[in-house]
């Protein structure tokens, strides 16, 4: 909650200004019933029609300065949140950009997301709020006991108690609602997970006949979700009627002692009338605050899921180095070295990765293969420095991985995720992400290496054709192949192709390989695939199998040696064969 | 507007009872709320001055006073909780009569809205509607009960100056409806500016990994901090507007408060005969009331706004409600079990009318044979899978399933004969046995084993922290993988007559797939089966072989036959195996 605090620092003037210009117009509120008590008190005792038309003035010109203090604190406070929220939302942005993967996995990028968007917009509106409604009720309080002490302190003291009943009744709803509302939010969220998983699983859903049970079901939690809003309605059902009753039986007595004071001279009947005023604006603003006060406490829970994560630090720690392959002349060196490197996720039970070595030299190419879950993809990270090895060393280009800068790293290694994820934007913009300034003759080229530049070229607009979210108008292979290129576009020294080519056709799946040989001899290259065909070719392979390394070595070692290896060969052969005895 | 109100009203009808105690409450409330300042009045009558406090009247109005606020205060405690029952209640029915009704929709209208904008109606729209009905309708109930309330004490004090008042409060009203005018535009654009910060957003942290690895984050950033200017400087101009609102009708109220007070008080020294003269007492009452009057409207302005907002969202639930449900079939025949022998006949099909996708299609497949269907990513091969369970409905042409039309049995119990694993994999948030199970509820923990076993995918299983007993969901972290074993494992499970495979294997590594091999032949024993692959060794031992080309089939026959026609089977079966 402190780091939050930081973001107010530099909007101290409307912080203080704007309470303060709020806490001037609540005073001129409670003025203009005290000029109306004179207006009774000697306008009319005194049948003085020139006083009580100077008085009316006054009024006015009280009211009219309230609402430009008003206005005036309206704006600050929009001013002050929105600022606030922009440079919490930037800050935010920035934080998560330097964490590593380790802590986006611990957060999930999901709730990333809702507190960028959702939790920081609670909490700007919380500050707006805050300083526009917050500040009035406590002033008028605080206002009304003053000048009622200055007439009256016995009346005074009624007041005071009023005050602390009302305080008393707003903790009490508070601390038994917040935390029951945040349930009902967790059940509401529950509800909406379970709508999209209905919508996304339609098809599942009726093809097993099963809609009746998932309204069921979904009818339940929406039924629970009811209850337990009943039960917070309870609570807070409360809250208005008994400040009414509070704040109004305050009058009473008001009343009662007023006539006493009254009747011994102590107190004129104007100004009965006047404390009679300040009790209901007293009550106007108590009730305002308990409206807000579900607002409020939203934005606190948001601002401390916002807090968690600025306070979240990276467990990364950047290098100093930067890239440089000008000193990288020695054929002896290696570009990438593992040595005894084992990896195990956070809060896993088992290594991802266990005791992998293997040496690969500048322009050769390594090739991964292994079952599904065999850590293919985790040692494709360690290599980009998503995650730091638990055990062992990552030697790049003759150094530990960790004494590069991150960025030079990343600029350094072309990526090419499982996954084809392309971003809105035309798909020029997105082959420029590797490179701002990627001109069109290169463009070009790195599209036809990635065997792309045909379909690309087809396209009405070329590679300005805008890509909807993700590339959803593209077809899978299409979209492989423009991630292919993008990665490309960089002209990286290390190239990893994460099986990246798996909606690829056998035949462009050669050409692209071969095209890949011959453009970039020097490129270091890291092929994950599930096809051994696809990895006949290269310099190395590493076999993998529940995290561990069980063969390595070139195609024809490996088919002599490895069982594993020749399993799998043996079950694509299969099919080689079958498809060349025809 | 009208039919919407009166839409929102027919659901309420179950909890009739606590709308009208809701209104029978707020009545006696409010009343018993306005008689307080009448109250007031009386009791600061009673205390002229010094000597001059009758405390026997004072006494007896106190108590009075006491009674009426403690009652007012128990009928607006009541109030609260039975409108909460009325509009949580409420909620709870329309939320599930919307998912009840999403079940029942054809699968287009699910494909063809953005899958966000349907949970937005089912949580948000629906949250905002029940925040309507709960604060709107309970505060205009309260407004409009407080004015004519008011109105009505107003004229039994002083019938001219509550004229006045009531000359002067459409002021307040003009102002506030510029207001809103003015807010609507800055809103509009506040939410524009919002949702494009939400996609931006979404698109770099969703795939904050590749932003990493393209060391992208500076560009990201910068982008960002444009779009996060905009969305700030579009708030504060919205924030600020709607904020004058507040101040600027408080101003208005607090000219009748003059105006009232001025005429008041010099109807009180005699110096406008014509208005009469007011006691003090009187006059702090008609005060109050003044105050009282004029508060309901601001709040009514508001409400409005926010009623507004809750019927557009009420009317975007209506939308789905009122969309046209697959036809009611209850009354077809149900198909208990089939031999599985299906054929195609002249069948037509578009998804949209001016892009022809499917002209002419027919196949005939004999109980127990294997069919695979092979073609480009986009010529009607899944197509086919949504004709055959009836997701779409063909527009001509025939299917038939044992010589008999599906169109005659009910939809559920003819894709009950189905088994079905696709691509995308579906796996709902809840343990890993209940997810296999989803084919077969009453399945034994033994049986759920069985299934998981011959997919190989009991090992992974075990490993899992707490077996068949952990909770998985869709992003779990079980890879693609491993949720195509537990989807086919369903299938296992069930065991129904015909099965459907589109590239069901594709995200499994060669080898698991080898070894599962042998479990899905078994299965497909006897079993008439659809195989959509891209591998074409899945595809080779299939008994009869489509090839699909924009909508028609161009090629047919089984492998041997296909090769020999040396056609774009051929073709495509030696690039696969070319290099």
């Amino acid at each position: 909650m402190q780091k939050l605090l930081k973001f107010l620092k530099p909007y101290k003037l409307e912080l203080i200004l704007g309470p303060t210009l709020k806490l001037l117009e609540a005073i001129f509120e409670l003025l203009v019933p005290k000029v109306m008590a004179n207006i009774i008190d000697y306008g009319i005792a005194r049948q003085d029609t020139g006083y009580i038309a100077r008085m009316c003035g006054l009024i006015i010109i009280l009211v009219i300065c309230g609402m430009c203090f008003a206005l005036t604190c309206q704006y600050l406070a929009a001013r002050c949140a929105f600022r606030y929220g922009a440079d919490l939302r930037s800050a935010l942005y920035q934080h998560i950009n330097k964490l590593s993967c380790t802590e986006l996995d611990r957060l999930g990028t999901s709730t990333l997301i809702n507190r960028i968007t959702n939790d920081v917009t609670a909490s700007q509106t919380g500050v707006n709020m805050f300083i526009r409604l917050a500040s009035r009720a406590p002033f008028l309080i605080i206002g009304a006991i003053v000048m009622v002490f200055l007439k009256d302190p016995q009346i005074a003291l009624i007041f005071v108690i009023v005050a602390l009943l009302v305080g008393l009744l707003l903790y009490f709803v508070m601390q038994k609602t917040i935390p029951l509302y945040s349930e009902n939010q967790k059940k509401l969220d529950q509800i909406a997970r379970h709508t999209g998983e209905n919508l996304d699983g339609v098809r599942v859903i009726r093809a097993f006949s099963r809609q009746k049970q998932e309204v069921r079901k979904f009818s339940d939690e929406c039924a629970d979700l009811e209850q337990s809003m009943l039960a917070v309605g309870k609570i807070s059902a409360i809250l208005n009627p008994v400040t009414f009753a509070i704040i109004n039986l305050g009058i009473v007595a008001v009343l009662w002692f007023g006539g006493i004071h009254v009747n011994a001279g102590a107190l004129s009947q104007g100004d009965l009338t006047a404390f009679t005023n300040y009790m209901t604006q007293i009550l106007l603003a108590m009730i305002a605050l308990a409206n807000l006060i579900v607002v409020l406490t939203k934005a606190q829970a948001s601002s401390l899921r916002v807090a968690e994560v600025l306070e979240t630090e990276s467990t990364m720690q950047d290098g100093s180095e930067e890239i440089n392959l000008n000193n990288f002349n020695n054929p002896e060196e290696f570009a990438i070295a593992f040595q005894q490197v084992s990896f195990q996720y956070e809060n896993a039970g088992a290594c991802a990765l266990t005791e992998i070595n293997f040496e690969l030299r500048r322009g050769q190419t390594l090739g991964i293969i292994g079952g599904t879950g065999a850590g293919k993809s985790t040692l494709a990270g360690l290599i980009c420095r998503n995650y730091d090895a638990t055990v062992g060393e990552i030697r790049i280009f003759g150094k530990n991985i960790r004494d590069y800068q991150l960025n030079s790293l990343h600029h350094a290694i072309g990526y090419v995720p499982q996954k084809a994820v392309l971003f809105t934007g035309s798909i020029a913009e997105n082959l420029k992400w590797a490179d701002a300034d990627l001109t069109e003759s290169s463009m070009q080229k790195v599209l036809e290496i990635a065997q792309a530049s045909e379909f690309v070229n087809a396209l009405p607009q070329g590679a300005a054709t805008h890509l909807v979210q993700g590339g959803r108008n593209l077809s899978g292979g299409q979209k492989q192949r423009l991630t292919i290129a993008r990665a490309l576009a960089g002209n990286p020294e290390i190239l990893i192709l994460d099986d990246s080519m798996s909606a690829l056709d056998y035949a462009t799946d050669a050409r692209l390989r071969t095209a890949l040989r011959e453009e970039y001899p020097d490129m270091t290259k890291i092929m994950i695939s599930q096809r051994a065909t696809s990895l006949m070719h290269a310099d190395l392979i590493l076999v993998l199998e529940d995290g561990h390394c069980v063969g390595m070595g070139t195609h024809e070692a490996l088919l002599a040696s490895c069982e594993v290896y020749q399993e799998i060969y043996r079950s694509q052969m299969q099919e080689n064969k079958k498809g060349a005895e025809i | 507007m009208k039919n919407i109100i009166f839409r929102i009203l027919t659901y309420c009808k179950p909890y009739q009872k606590y709308l009208i105690l809701t209104i029978l409450c707020t009545l006696a409330g409010v009343s018993l709320s306005l008689v307080v300042p009448v109250l007031i009045g009386t009791a600061v009558d009673d205390t002229i001055g010094v000597q001059n406090v009758n405390f026997t009247g004072l006494g007896r109005t106190a108590i009075l006073l006491a009674g009426t606020i403690l009652l007012s205060a128990i009928f607006q405690w009541l109030e609260a909780l039975f409108i909460n029952r009325l509009a949580f209640g409420t909620v709870k029915d329309l939320r599930s009569e919307l998912m009840a009704k999403l079940e029942e929709m054809p699968i287009s209208y699910i494909d063809s809205n953005p899958r966000g904008d349907l949970i937005a109606r089912v949580i948000p729209d629906i949250e905002i509607l029940s925040d309507g009905l709960l604060q709107g309708f309970a505060q205009l109930f309260t407004g409009i009960v407080t004015i004519l309330g008011t109105l009505i004490l107003m004229l039994t004090v002083n019938i001219k100056i509550t004229v006045l008042v009531v000359i002067m409060t459409p002021l307040s009203l003009i102002v506030a409806g510029k207001i809103a005018k003015l807010c609507h535009s800055s809103f509009q654009r506040q939410s524009a500016s919002r949702g494009e910060m939400g996609a931006l957003t979404e698109e770099f942290v969703g795939n904050q990994k590749l932003v990493k690895a393209f060391a992208y984050e500076q560009r990201a950033e910068e982008r960002f901090a444009v779009m996060n200017q905009e969305l700030s400087e579009a708030g504060l101009k919205a924030t600020f507007f709607a904020s004058v609102s507040n101040p600027a009708t408080r101003f208005v109220n607090n000219l009748i408060y003059v105006a009232v007070g001025t005429v008041g008080a010099l109807g009180a020294v005699g110096a406008f005969p014509w208005i009469g003269v007011m006691s003090v007492g009187k006059l702090t009452s008609f005060l109050a009331f003044a105050n009282q009057y004029t508060k309901p409207f601001n709040e009514i302005s508001g409400v409005v706004a926010e009623l507004q907002n809750a019927f557009s969202c009420a009317q975007r639930v209506f939308e789905v409600l009122d969309a046209d449900s697959e036809p009611d079939d209850s009354d077809h025949e149900v198909l208990e079990t089939c031999k599985g022998e299906l054929e195609i006949r002249n069948i037509k099909f578009s998804y949209t009318p001016d892009k022809p996708l499917i002209r002419d299609f027919s196949m005939h497949a004999s109980a127990g044979q294997k069919i695979a269907i092979v073609g480009k990513t986009g010529c009607g091969k899944s197509t086919i899978i949504n004709l055959l369970l009836r997701f779409y409905e063909i527009q001509d042409g025939e299917i038939l399933l044992d010589h008999v039309s599906t169109k005659q049995y009910t939809r559920d119990s003819l894709r009950q004969q189905f088994g079905m694993v696709l691509q995308e994999t579906w796996i709902f948030t809840g343990t890993v046995a209940e997810n296999i199970a989803y084919s077969k509820p009453d399945a034994t923990r033994e049986e759920i084993e069985q299934a998981a076993k011959a997919v190989h995918a009991h090992g992974f299983i075990k490993r899992l922290p707490e077996g068949y007993d952990t909770v998985i969901s869709d992003n779990s972290g079980l890879s693609q993988g491993q949720k195509q074993l537990l989807c086919i494992a369903r299938i296992m499970l069930r065991k129904p007559p015909m099965l459907i495979l589109d590239e069901a294997t594709s995200s499994i590594d060669l080898r698991t797939e080898h070894r599962i091999q042998r479990a899905f032949e078994k299965l497909m024993q006897g079993r008439t089966s659809f195989i959509i692959a891209h591998r074409l060794s899945t595809i080779r031992n299939a008994d009869w072989i489509l090839v699909m080309q924009d909508g028609n089939i161009t090629e047919q026959g089984n492998h041997d036959m296909l090769i020999a026609q040396n056609g774009y089977y051929a073709e495509l079966y030696q690039s696969q195996f070319a290099g």
